[in-house]
């Protein structure tokens, strides 16, 4: 039985719809793995995919991407079908994507790594800019990009698609496995990212950290939405949550 | 005379000569095969046969239409790349979802088809092609006489080698290539057109083995047959360099053709089965090649 979205009005960000998924289904060669995923994200919003291991969070980001072997229903962004668009058109259309194991390549150096994704749309920011929000990579240009540490990489992965100047950004996990310290310094970056305006689709398990960036969360299990939550009603709800996500 | 070793120095350097111009092309071709390799995970059978089309192609329009050496060193590569990026677009790309046993199985067949062509057409025996004429005679360096095409060869493999080096490792559409051969999805997922980087990669690097074609036809006879001798040699040189390694192919080309040259010197009879003595030892120490990475 496919769940509808529950549509309250979201805290912030009253804009216009940018991204609207529509009982899509996917599927991994026979294996299907999400069962009619429906939800919303509107411009200058913060919204979390929260969930369980294997609960489709990941499938549905890379869904959107098109890079999951077979779909069908809708994946609308700013009003244009992303389901039967050419793959590589679609990050053009300024969407850009930081994977789960977030991708940075041994044979290309961290500059090389910064640069590697095409601009897509004006308005990007600069190389200065970059470094003034994540210190760490400066001055590491010629190093070898998996040189860097876990949380220096996760780093990078994002660096390198600010420059694109893509106003939507999909943000596969960007804590797992990184330490506390680190965590804060990447949620000050992701906090200043929405500031600017930037329009956030975010995967975490951490959701004590999603709490203190996202306007709105759904909630994933067995590769559909079950539940919206927004972030003002996330105290109340904290029993839902915690069978929904097993901790 | 001046002898060395016990080698009158004539005959020393003659053969250490014709070993890195051996080498040049052991180079060149196993260049053309790292980088195909690479990118799109292919063993190129076809790779000799494309050879020895660069030669052909010189040729033809040196006796169909009258143009030299000169306008065949621009157009055989040509040529030859865009033969191969019909290949890719119209057949190899269809097989890059199965097994890689497939690949190598179909450029196998297209080698047959290619060199059994041709050998219907022309037969076995070679074609001459004359030594363009500013790069007829040659040099007394004392000890020894340096035909000035063979040392000619020798440059234009190393400019060659160098520069495609240098598009891969220090450019940005080198950066572009690299990346897509660690990881294409995510390189789609960053909006590049992958698949239009794989058809340029394998017509490039087929391009190279046109590009040796030309510039082995005034030494070598000009035959159907011409490829496929050469090509095992090449195999046993990128197993040794290290599948994927730019470098690898290069310096391991140029190094077991002198190594080959010395043999003839010092060990004739080994002289054919030395770079295979080379390939088995470096298996059994490391596999991967001596340039090579763990893939």
């Amino acid at each position: 039985m496919p769940d509808t979205v529950m549509t309250r009005p979201a805290a912030t960000g009253t804009g216009a719809a940018m991204l609207e998924i529509s009982d899509l289904h996917a599927f991994y060669g026979e294996s299907h793995v999400l069962h009619g995923v429906s939800l919303e994200v509107r411009q200058g919003e913060v919204v979390t995919l929260l969930g369980r291991n294997g609960a489709g969070k990941t499938t549905t980001m890379r869904s959107i991407m098109g890079i999951v072997g077979k779909r069908t229903g809708s994946i609308r962004f700013q009003g244009k079908e992303l389901i039967g668009m050419t793959q590589h058109r679609i990050p053009r259309l300024g969407i850009g994507y930081v994977p789960e194991e977030r991708g940075i390549f041994a044979s290309l150096s961290v500059d090389e790594n910064l640069i590697l994704p095409p601009v897509v749309k004006s308005g990007g920011m600069t190389i200065e800019q970059i470094y003034t929000l994540f210190p760490n990579l400066k001055g590491r240009g010629s190093t070898q990009g998996t040189r860097l540490s876990g949380g220096e990489q996760q780093m990078l992965a994002i660096a390198r698609i600010l420059r694109t100047g893509a106003t939507l950004i999909l943000l596969d996990e960007p804590t797992e496995g990184l330490a506390p310290v680190i965590i804060e310094q990447i949620a000050v970056a992701v906090r200043k990212l929405k500031q600017r305006g930037f329009t956030i689709v975010l995967v975490e398990q951490n959701f004590r950290f999603a709490a203190t960036i996202a306007d709105r969360h759904y909630v994933m299990e067995e590769g559909h939405v079950v539940d919206m939550i927004p972030n003002d009603q996330l105290a109340q709800n904290m029993d839902k949550l915690h069978t929904y996500l097993g901790v | 005379m001046v002898t060395l070793f016990g080698i009158p120095s004539q005959v020393l350097f003659g053969q250490l000569l014709l070993g890195l111009i051996n080498g040049s092309f052991y180079a060149l071709l196993s260049l053309g095969l790292a980088v195909i390799f690479g990118m799109l995970n292919v063993i190129n059978f076809a790779h000799g046969a494309l050879y020895m089309i660069g030669a052909f192609v010189a040729w033809l329009l040196l006796t169909k239409l009258g143009l030299g050496y000169w306008w065949a060193l621009g157009l055989a590569p040509l040529a030859v790349g865009l033969l191969g990026v019909v290949l890719e677009k119209t057949m190899l790309s269809r097989l890059y979802k199965l097994d890689h046993l497939y690949g190598l199985l179909l450029t196998f067949g297209l080698a047959l088809i290619l060199e059994g062509a041709l050998r219907h057409q022309y037969g076995v025996s070679g074609q001459p092609y004359p030594i363009p004429d500013l790069l007829k005679g040659g040099q007394n360096l004392g000890f020894m006489f340096l035909p000035n095409y063979r040392g000619w060869v020798v440059v234009a493999s190393l400019v060659a080698c160098l520069g495609t080096w240098y598009a891969i490792e220090r450019t940005r559409l080198g950066a572009y290539l690299r990346a897509a051969t660690e990881n294409p999805v995510l390189v789609q997922a960053f909006g590049l057109n992958v698949p239009v980087m794989i058809t340029a990669t394998y017509g490039f690097g087929v391009a190279l083995a046109g590009l040796a074609g030309v510039l082995a036809a005034p030494i070598y006879q000009v035959n159907p047959l011409m490829g496929s001798n050469l090509i095992i040699i090449v195999f046993a040189v990128v197993v040794i360099g290290g599948m994927g390694s730019i470098l690898g192919a290069i310096v391991t080309g140029l190094g077991l053709g002198l190594l080959e040259g010395l043999t003839k010197v010092f060990y004739p009879e080994a002289s054919n089965i030395v770079v295979f003595v080379v390939m088995a030892i470096v298996l059994l120490i490391k596999p991967a090649g001596l340039f090579g990475r763990e893939r």
